[in-house]
């Protein structure tokens, strides 16, 4: 049954208003050249005063990047110029520990965004990068006797060279695909994180990406080890402003859980709706070792990301919830790839989108059991909800099964709000706008109830300011 | 007690757009009656009540709902909620994801205007719940989620005793209910509509819940209007010898 035409107007009039799209002023410390070459790659490697094995790294990264023909499948990439992006701005001439050591417009729009008052509230550390530079950082000192180290990636780089060297493309190495390795080439910024034994963090740690600059290339490069026992909550935030030009985020997130150990990896992202949102995600967990990706996409013109999990030892864990929002003139293909590797191992994906005003939603999952991984539990369910008749949801799950002592289950379904339920909700003395707001709430409460309870709220507003138009 | 309201329902005439269903029909109920309308299937009567709460598949062509002398027959269900008017469905939706107390709050509070203070809310759901036999864990789900027909109905009721309309239209509340469910809900319906002295429009095809719920008019319902219409002992009539002398066949 058709949508009722008035529901069908208030959604085209609301949709597409997008709170985070001011752009800051400001006097960058160094701006890179437009064109992608081995000199670029150089001056990069240059300006951070790396190591010659990374200069060597990011030059032979660059040669893997020119060979890989762009994927054909997933989104239309044929138009991103990777000529004419901004590869390196350093907005400031280092990481401060202190807000007011940052400039002043770079503080405001981390003021505008929430994110310095959220750190005074919930957060046992944050960090916040500004187009190519984390421009601050803090940690609870509580946290760094305990041997915890957080801090940007390329301070790890100089401050903690062999633990770095150890992991750094280890878990996504630089030929997995094209992005990861144009990430691994002009890489910089993102966050590393290293739990030592038996520390558990119970505050989340937080990292906020915000792309400031028309026609950048964020690339950030994020690596989480959490030695055995221990425990972490990593939470990404990210935004940018709007501008008629495209702009491309290509990340690399590389993630280890070892035995035992225990990590949450939650992404919030509302990106404005030109940015190429390409992202490689990937994580090991060894022996009973728990890996939990908590993926909300709103935003972007095109996202490709598949969070992965390798599960390695036996009894290893692995969870995928992702929520995606797909509007006018935006591409969500997004999804979850689960290995299991060992015996014993379970896995759960639960994957919803959403999609209106003629936006396309996409589930792309791989759920694999090698050879010799015995008792294998997995459940993967995918839900659409399609919100008129001009958008669309697509799901293309895949599954290579090699052993047979699995249990495996797989259930998609695609929903529409339609007038049924508008009418139900109605008839009880609720408003249309706020009926719609429910249903669209209540399709999203599975994946929003595994946020912390300041986020939740924060993406049931977005959700709510979504449906109503009430942007302020 | 409230004051006598009228739902009054004037030389109807309402369909799909491709479809007259309703024709030329009037009937009026007081509140603090029972009204019941029985009827072959495709009569027009769950036609009859979702054009009375204003489901968008039907248009309204001729003729006038008055509510207390109010034309309502042109509002959106929500206003019309707010005027006083529940129907509980014939088959009720299923909303995952929104509870059904959270919802029957913001419902209750829309309607109202007032802010119901959380634990004498819940403790006015726990009342009705007990009377229709639902348990805790029914209650705390979403709308509807995963509950089984009988059970969709008894949650209409609960709402409809939660939302106190001046007027409740109860389409075949009684169909797909076990012999237990059936008392639960009729008794329920029967302490509410005391409770509230709302009037009541029941559609049912059986005399069973009506051993209950004591009619003070039956109606019989075909093509689109109302034929016949008496008192209790009329729905009697028609279980024992069916609608041959009132309506001919087709």
């Amino acid at each position: 049954m058709a949508i009722p035409k008035r529901t069908k107007r208030l959604i085209d009039t609301t949709f597409g208003d997008y709170k985070f799209g001011f752009k800051s002023t400001v006097d960058n410390y160094f701006v890179s050249h437009k064109h992608l070459d081995e000199s670029l790659v150089k001056e990069i490697s240059e300006q951070k005063k790396e190591p010659s094995w990374m200069t060597d790294f990011r030059l032979k990264s660059l040669g893997i990047f020119n060979k890989k023909p762009l994927p054909t499948w997933g989104g239309d990439l044929s138009r991103i110029n990777f000529n004419t992006l901004h590869y390196y701005i350093k907005p400031q001439d280092s990481t401060k520990t202190a807000w007011n050591k940052v400039d002043p417009n770079i503080k405001e729009a981390f003021d505008t965004l929430g994110v310095r008052e959220a750190e005074k509230e919930f957060m046992a550390g944050l960090g916040a990068q500004f187009d190519s530079e984390v421009v601050y950082k803090s940690v609870q000192d509580a946290l760094s006797k305990q041997g915890v180290i957080f801090d940007s990636t390329d301070n790890a780089l100089r401050n903690h060279p062999e633990l770095f060297k150890e992991y750094f493309g280890k878990i996504v190495p630089a030929n997995d695909n094209k992005f990861a390795a144009l990430n691994s080439a002009v890489w910089s910024g993102g966050t590393f994180i290293y739990v030592p034994k038996g520390v558990h963090i119970d505050l989340p740690l937080q990292a906020y990406f915000r792309i400031n600059t028309e026609s950048m290339g964020q690339f950030e490069r994020t690596l989480i080890i959490a030695d055995e026992d221990s425990s972490v909550h990593y939470i990404e935030g990210c935004t940018a402003p709007i501008y008629s030009s495209n702009s491309l985020h290509a990340a690399v997130v590389e993630i280890i859980v070892k035995k035992n150990a225990k990590v949450k990896y939650t992404t919030l992202q509302d990106w404005a709706h030109n940015i190429y949102n390409l992202v490689t995600k990937r994580s090991f967990v060894y022996e009973n070792g728990e890996m939990i990706w908590v993926d909300c996409n709103m935003g972007s013109q095109l996202t490709m990301k598949y969070p992965a999990i390798y599960l390695l030892g036996k009894g290893a864990k692995g969870e995928v919830h992702s929520l995606a929002i797909a509007s006018k003139n935006q591409h969500q293909d997004a999804g979850s790839k689960i290995i299991h590797g060992a015996s014993n191992t379970s896995s759960l994906v639960s994957a919803k989108s959403i999609s209106k005003d003629g936006g396309r939603s996409s589930y792309r999952g791989l759920l694999k059991v090698n050879k010799g991984a015995k008792n294998i539990k997995s459940k993967v369910s995918c839900d659409a909800l399609i919100l008129d008749k001009i958008s669309r949801s697509d799901t293309y799950p895949l599954m290579k099964i090699d052993e047979e002592d699995v249990s495996i289950a797989h259930e998609a379904t695609v929903s529409k709000i339609g007038e049924e339920e508008l009418f139900y909700l109605m008839s009880r003395g609720i408003s249309e706008q706020e009926a719609s707001s429910m249903i669209v709430n209540g399709f999203a409460e599975p994946i929003i109830k595994h946020l912390p309870m300041e986020y939740a709220i924060e993406l049931n507003r977005l959700l709510e300011l979504e449906m109503t138009g009430s942007v302020g | 007690m409230t004051s006598k309201n009228t739902l009054k329902i004037k030389n109807l005439y309402a369909g799909t757009a491709n479809k007259k269903i309703i024709k030329n029909l009037s009937l009026t109920i007081g509140s603090g009656e029972i009204h019941v309308i029985m009827g072959r299937n495709g009569c027009g009567k769950s036609t009859l009540l979702n054009v009375l709460m204003g489901h968008p598949k039907y248009e309204t062509e001729k003729g006038q709902v008055l509510l207390n002398k109010k034309n309502i027959s042109k509002l959106n269900p929500d206003e019309k909620a707010k005027f006083g008017l529940f129907m509980s469905f014939q088959h009720p939706v299923e909303i995952p994801g929104v509870p059904l107390t959270t919802f029957l709050r913001t419902a209750k509070n829309t309607i109202t205007k007032k802010h119901s203070s959380p634990i004498e809310f819940l403790e006015e759901i726990k009342k009705y719940a007990k009377l229709l036999k639902m348990t805790d864990s029914q209650i705390e789900r979403s709308i509807n989620h995963g509950f089984s027909g009988g059970e969709k109905k008894k949650s209409e009721i609960l709402q409809m005793s939660i939302l106190k309309p001046k007027f409740a239209l109860l389409d075949e509340i009684d169909s797909g209910l076990d012999i237990d469910a059936l008392k639960a809900v009729a008794t329920t319906i029967k302490e509410s509509f005391k409770e509230t002295k709302m009037g009541l429009l029941i559609i049912t095809h059986y005399q069973r819940i009506l051993n209950y719920i004591t009619p003070d008019f039956v109606h019989i319902m075909d093509d689109g209007k109302i034929i016949k219409s008496g008192g209790k002992s009329l729905a009697k009539e028609l279980e024992k010898n069916g609608y041959d002398k009132y309506i001919s066949k087709k």
